[in-house]
């Protein structure tokens, strides 16, 4: 350090007498310090913050009780309660809450590279479906001879009279190469495409739109029926996964918990990853990203990294949200799916984890329960809160949550 | 000749290199020597020029911002730049760290290494620092978060997830702070802090980054009289050191640091000297009084 700064001088009282006489004695007039400055000593005075843990000890108790309900209380309370019983879990209870856990991973996502980067993508319903996808072709081929057509093809496929599977439905025998190309399909779109756009350092809205040009193009294409994706009807009556029913009450609870602990697996990954200096720095370049590139990092790398990431939760969202809904079409590429990933992450509030989380159980048990009572009012509900929360809630619920807590700390 | 034999006299230059008393070369007291051997991505700054610009031209719509402009800077030089608006400045600077590619010159740092073959993250590697007019710090990040970011380690993806802070980084980081007189901020955010001491915290980020060269666009705009001398009194010490390039408009600022101070007009040098030399130059008056 002392090759930087030699910190004595700062104290001689003579540099500065010799600095107000070559000024004449004007300009630095009032340089005459109030207060002297004081000669600094090494490892004096100067707290420098500790290292945060993971997660504070009511986090970790947060932590375990979620994945306790997750993991226990959930299976107990469907699958061994009986049916007539207050405490009873029905399976749609079940379905509805494992389907706003998939949107929670998408909103964490989003909130990743939108919260933390600064990047708003609206085509996370893209890398969404293309894990959906996946593992539609996965479920399709799970099917085996008991479809309509007892044929060894999918059902779509003896209806345009295909003889043979083409050549990218090679894979989707083997659920490990399905698992592998959940998180490789959308990976790979997302470092090729963020490859280029952030080489040629496209940013802001001009980013927004090409990104929701890619989802509406990809759209387009999966419409089609000879791409081999099902056209308009998508995929959907699976029969098993695994070799297991995929309609019965214990191979949807397992997803159920499949998808609860990913949720939080992913909760814990990106809380490391946040409180990392790789956080900081994203942080950074959505403060001030010239001060980034001035200060020794390059941006596109650290936005490539996140960005990559950020597909890859969304296609294992994407993919766990398929055999739960039991089918996947074209229509989750559309528009307005990917701009409701970016309203759950801003409702929640951005740039916290915990927010989007919030954010998608908040806006979807709404959506759940507006559309079954007053299902003409949905939109508006959606269009009124997104401008709420724009107008009134910069930093969502729980930012809104923090504030008032505060205000009570202080009272 | 054989390779090993090269590794031979390598070896035995580098022996004679570590018995010679530093500061006492062949090239009396300079850093040459004909037995040194140049390392890549090492400044040379054996021909006492660590900066060195030449015949710059830059235009933007047909307007010459930077006209034939050639500059050099010594090694733990302090000089200043001053000029009017639209002098080119702050393009001279975006030149030098990456930021704009000239149209036409040639920009070295040291003897060596050609500054427009490299990116602005890699110049900010080679150790050139930059402030910029505007202060511009990472504002939703504590104090100590900004520093922290801006210290001299790897800046790659994978060193920065499992970055751990170690004691020597502790102890710089702490200096700095005090020098840069937010020892008891740590915790703030920095966008609380006042115009005055995002400027500082902007120089220390520079401090942390332990630059060969600073270039400091405006540095003291904003700052109150006391946090101006004490800015003044920073620079002076960084100098010998460090090389420094200050674009500033105070003229008293520029009169309490400078020994030569560069006067930039239409993009072109217009005169250089000491201040009273330049001050005294016709033509600079009548570049900024006009006619």
């Amino acid at each position: 350090m002392s090759a930087v700064l030699p910190p004595a001088k700062l104290g001689e009282k003579s540099s500065l007498a010799r600095v107000r006489e070559r000024a004449g004695g004007e300009g630095l007039a009032s340089a005459e310090c109030p207060h002297p400055i004081p000669l600094p000593q090494a490892g004096e005075g100067v707290v420098l913050p500790a290292r945060r843990p993971l997660l504070t000890k009511t986090g970790w108790t947060a932590f375990l009780i979620a994945l306790i309900a997750v993991c226990a209380i959930a299976p107990i309370l469907n699958l061994v309660v009986p049916a007539d019983s207050a405490f009873h879990m029905s399976d749609y209870a079940v379905a509805l809450v494992g389907k706003i856990m998939c949107y929670a991973i998408c909103a964490l996502a989003m909130d990743l590279i939108w919260g933390y980067t600064g990047i708003l993508s609206l085509g996370h319903g893209l890398f969404f479906a293309l894990g959906g996808y996946v593992m539609g072709m996965y479920l399709m081929r799970q099917i085996g001879r008991d479809g309509h057509y007892h044929s060894e093809l999918p059902d779509f496929m003896v209806f345009l009279d295909w003889k043979a599977l083409p050549w990218h439905w090679s894979l989707s025998d083997s659920f490990l190469a399905t698992c592998l190309l959940i998180v490789a399909v959308p990976g790979v779109l997302a470092f090729v495409f963020g490859f280029f756009a952030f080489r040629s350092r496209i940013k802001g809205v001009y980013f927004s739109i090409i990104t929701q040009a890619l989802t509406y193009a990809a759209m387009l294409l999966f419409f089609r029926n000879e791409t081999g994706f099902g056209g308009n009807n998508g995929f959907t009556d699976f029969k098993r996964i695994l070799g297991f029913p995929i309609a019965s009450a214990h191979t949807r609870m397992a997803l159920f918990v499949t998808t609860g602990v990913v949720l939080l697996g992913f909760l814990l990954l990106l809380r490391w990853l946040v409180a990392s200096k790789f956080g900081r720095v994203l942080q950074a370049i959505r403060d001030a990203e010239s001060r980034v590139m001035f200060c020794g990092y390059n941006p596109a790398s650290y936005k490539l990294a996140i960005w990559t990431l950020s597909a890859m939760m969304c296609g294992v969202a994407g993919a766990l949200y398929v055999p739960q809904v039991g089918i996947i079409n074209p229509s989750e590429m559309s528009t307005s799916q990917s701009i409701e990933i970016a309203v759950w992450a801003a409702v929640g509030g951005r740039a916290t984890l915990i927010g989007p989380i919030a954010g998608a159980f908040l806006v979807n048990g709404a959506k759940s329960w507006l559309t079954v009572t007053a299902p003409e009012f949905w939109l508006y509900f959606l269009g009124a809160l997104f401008i709420a929360v724009t107008l009134f809630l910069p930093d969502g619920v729980v930012g809104l949550v923090r504030k008032l807590a505060r205000k009570e700390g202080q009272a | 000749m054989t390779p090993d034999l090269m590794e031979q006299g390598g070896a035995r230059a580098a022996a004679y290199r570590s018995r010679t008393p530093s500061g006492k070369t062949e090239s009396g007291g300079r850093a040459a020597g004909f037995r040194r051997q140049v390392e890549a991505g090492e400044v040379d700054i054996a021909h006492g020029r660590i900066l060195y610009l030449e015949d710059v031209s830059v235009s933007f719509d047909g307007f010459k911002a930077i006209n034939k402009l050639s500059l050099d800077i010594a090694p733990g030089e302090l000089r200043c730049i001053i000029g009017p608006n639209g002098a080119g400045k702050t393009t001279m600077m975006d030149i030098i760290t990456g930021k704009t590619r000239p149209d036409a010159g040639t920009v070295f740092f040291g003897s060596t290494i050609d500054l427009l073959r490299h990116k602005e993250a890699e110049i900010a590697q080679l150790g050139i620092g930059r402030k910029f007019q505007k202060p511009t710090v990472f504002e939703q990040l504590t104090v100590f978060e900004n520093l922290e970011l801006a210290l001299k380690t790897a800046k790659g993806v994978a060193a920065s997830m499992f970055f751990r802070i170690d004691s020597r980084d502790a102890d710089r980081l702490a200096e700095v702070l005090r020098t840069i007189h937010l020892a008891d901020d740590v915790h703030r955010l920095a966008g609380t802090l006042s115009h005055g001491q995002k400027q500082w915290l902007e120089i220390g980020m520079l401090l942390m980054q332990d630059p060969k060269l600073l270039l400091l666009d405006e540095p003291v705009a904003g700052m109150t009289d006391e946090e101006t001398a004490r800015t003044a009194e920073l620079f002076l010490s960084l100098k010998g050191k460090h090389s420094l390039m200050v674009v500033e408009h105070d003229m008293s600022f520029i009169q309490a640091i400078s020994e030569k101070v560069t006067v930039l007009h239409e993009g072109s040098v217009l005169a250089e000297g000491t201040l009273a030399q330049v001050q005294d130059n016709p033509r600079v008056i009548e570049v900024y009084l006009g006619r």
